[in-house]
């Protein structure tokens, strides 16, 4: 039995567009991995040749060690999917919809086990079209888990919670990966990837750009950030940043130093302020976050100013 | 098979709660009837075999029209607003085999069509003097099912080349509605039409379900009274609706720029 989901050398054009381009990963069962990255930089696209939706160019994609693109029922009974392009049928109560879809599973989770996990009691026998976003995506992860999923597929699957639902959200993604399932996470939200994702793949143009944990991501950033604010009256701080190792940003009376050496470059800073007499506003040493990564990742991707959590326009 | 029938009720369940679809499947016909009789009135004129009432040959019109906009009409617009919510897609995800949903859009419409010409046609025996004779049950029977059958494949076909609900719903009555006028549908007497209408009639298939159907309910006809050429121009609409539709069918939400549908994420090819 291979992994869960093993992707080599995918590739996909649309026409001329090269929308995925030789990517390579593997999900095994039990893990959580996300796809992060702009939009338009290919993750929906690798997600729908993998759930079988789109064809692929060329490489090699393997499901629960089957092809997607020539799956019938039989693998489609093994997989979950929550997409944010598909709807359900508005006349339908939530109940309803549950009980429908349901039915076309052999292994099927109990509806009312269903609601009750995706706390829509509340809301079982209204119609789906009376419901809120929220509550939508919330009966799309119901129905991405009716039949006992071995692999999950989840594009972005807390655009449009609130907070609080958004937080219920992940401690139900973190669950299935405790049942040994795979989940394959897309978004745009650092602090998802990062709170649920056991790996990243930072995606960009196609390609993907760096992969590991989460940790292991910010680390390619160096090892931290020292920032702090000098006084009005102190004259430039060249004198004192001289001998500093780390790359150092300065704005103004602001200044960040990116180091992988920051016990050293500490001691110079701090000694050369306690030396004169003053204190360092605000100084702060802190790990860089997967946002400062990513950032500098995509930088090339991001500059036609497709924002990080950019609208809906396209993926 | 149980998934097929599940799939016909849900379909169903679906159609009850869309009132406007069964409003103009099932009321609007059966309004036209009441309507005509009012209008043009429902004189009785002299046969060989007796006095038969003019709403003898409006109403098996009628009853076709209702059957053609259900199947028509109402798989079209069906399937084509599904697909735009995403809906088909979703299905395409499950193990649900595709045929079979499709097969239930087509049964729950054939189902409606089935109500819309049984009321049609008691309306007409208990209100207007309507004539059913038993030994031509049967010929209505089978020009019903070979009808809608045709019309369901027209509309698979309507929905493969209507990608979207803006488009499905003028193509649907821009093609129906005229083609009831040149289909001895609305004007069932064949007054002097140009030959060009009537040879455009006889190239569609409404006509051909109309005068099947209204041949079997003709007081004039013999028993079993089966029009076997114009069921066999049905198949033949039958057979372009299913090729088209096989063809090009889509199960993906079509890309509209300006404009989405609830969370609908297009997908083309990135800029």
């Amino acid at each position: 039995m291979g992994p869960a989901v093993a992707v080599s050398e995918l590739v996909k054009d649309y026409g001329a567009v090269r929308a995925v381009d030789g990517v390579s990963f593997e999900v095994e069962r039990g893990e959580v991995f996300a796809l992060l990255g702009p939009n338009g930089a290919g993750k929906s696209t690798i997600v729908e040749i993998l759930e079988g939706h789109r064809t692929r160019t060329a490489g090699t994609a393997l499901v629960l060690d089957t092809d997607p693109s020539s799956a019938g029922a039989s693998f489609r009974d093994r997989i979950g999917i929550v997409l944010q392009s598909s709807g359900i049928d508005p006349e339908l109560t939530v109940r309803e919809a549950i009980d429908y879809y349901g039915a076309a599973y052999s292994r099927r989770v109990p509806t009312g086990e269903l609601i009750e996990l995706v706390e829509l009691d509340e809301k079982a026998d209204a119609r789906i079209s009376t419901l809120s976003g929220g509550q939508q995506r919330r009966i799309d992860m119901a129905l991405g888990l009716v039949g006992d999923p071995e692999v999950v597929f989840l594009d972005e699957p807390t655009t449009g919670f609130d907070p609080a639902a958004r937080r219920r959200g992940w401690e139900l993604v973190e669950r299935l990966a405790s049942q040994q399932r795979a989940v394959l996470l897309t978004t745009h939200y650092l602090d998802e990837a990062e709170h649920l994702a056991d790996r990243v793949a930072v995606l960009a143009q196609g390609r993907i750009v760096a992969e590991g944990t989460p940790a292991e991501l910010r680390a390619r950033a160096g090892s931290a950030l020292i920032r702090f604010a000098v006084p009005d009256r102190v004259e430039p701080v060249s004198d004192l940043l001289a001998p500093v190792s780390g790359d150092i940003v300065g704005r103004g009376r602001h200044v960040e130093i990116t180091t992988d050496t920051p016990t050293a470059d500490l001691a110079q800073v701090t000694g050369w302020a306690a030396e004169r007499g003053f204190e360092l506003e605000g100084l702060t040493v802190t790990t860089p976050s997967l946002e400062d990564v990513y950032l500098s990742l995509v930088a090339d991707d991001v500059n036609d100013a497709a924002s990080l959590d950019g609208g809906d326009s396209q993926t | 098979m149980r998934t097929l029938w599940r799939c016909v009720r849900m379909q169903n369940r679906i159609f009850w709660r869309t009132p406007v679809a069964a409003f103009f499947t099932l009321v609007f016909p059966i309004l036209m009837l009441v309507l005509f009789t009012a209008i043009f009135g429902n004189d009785a004129f002299d046969t060989v075999y007796g006095r038969v009432n003019s709403s003898q040959f409006y109403t098996p019109g009628l009853a076709v029209f209702a059957a053609a906009s259900s199947t028509y009409t109402g798989i079209g617009i069906n399937l084509a607003s599904r697909r735009e919510l995403g809906i088909l897609k979703r299905v395409r995800g499950t193990p649900i085999p595709p045929w079979i949903y499709l097969g239930g859009v087509v049964l729950s419409a054939v189902w409606v069509a089935a109500l819309g010409v049984v009321a049609m046609v008691v309306l007409g025996v208990a209100a207007y003097g309507v004539n059913v004779e038993a030994a031509k049950v049967p010929a209505m029977v089978v020009t019903f099912v070979v009808g809608s059958a045709s019309f369901a494949a027209l509309g698979l076909a309507l929905a493969s080349v209507a990608r979207s609900v803006a488009m499905a719903v003028p193509t649907a009555n821009a093609t129906l509605l005229p083609l009831a006028f040149i289909s001895n549908i609305f004007v069932p007497f064949g007054s002097e039409t140009p030959a060009w209408l009537d040879l455009l009639g006889n190239i569609f298939p409404l006509k051909h379900f109309g005068l099947a159907f209204g041949e079997a309910m003709n007081p004039l006809s013999d028993a079993p009274a089966f029009e076997w050429h114009r069921l066999g121009v049905l198949l033949i609409w039958l057979a372009v609706g299913a090729a088209v539709a096989a063809w090009k069918f889509s199960w993906e939400p079509p890309v509209i720029s300006g404009r989405s549908s609830r969370r609908r994420r297009t997908q083309p090819a990135p800029a």
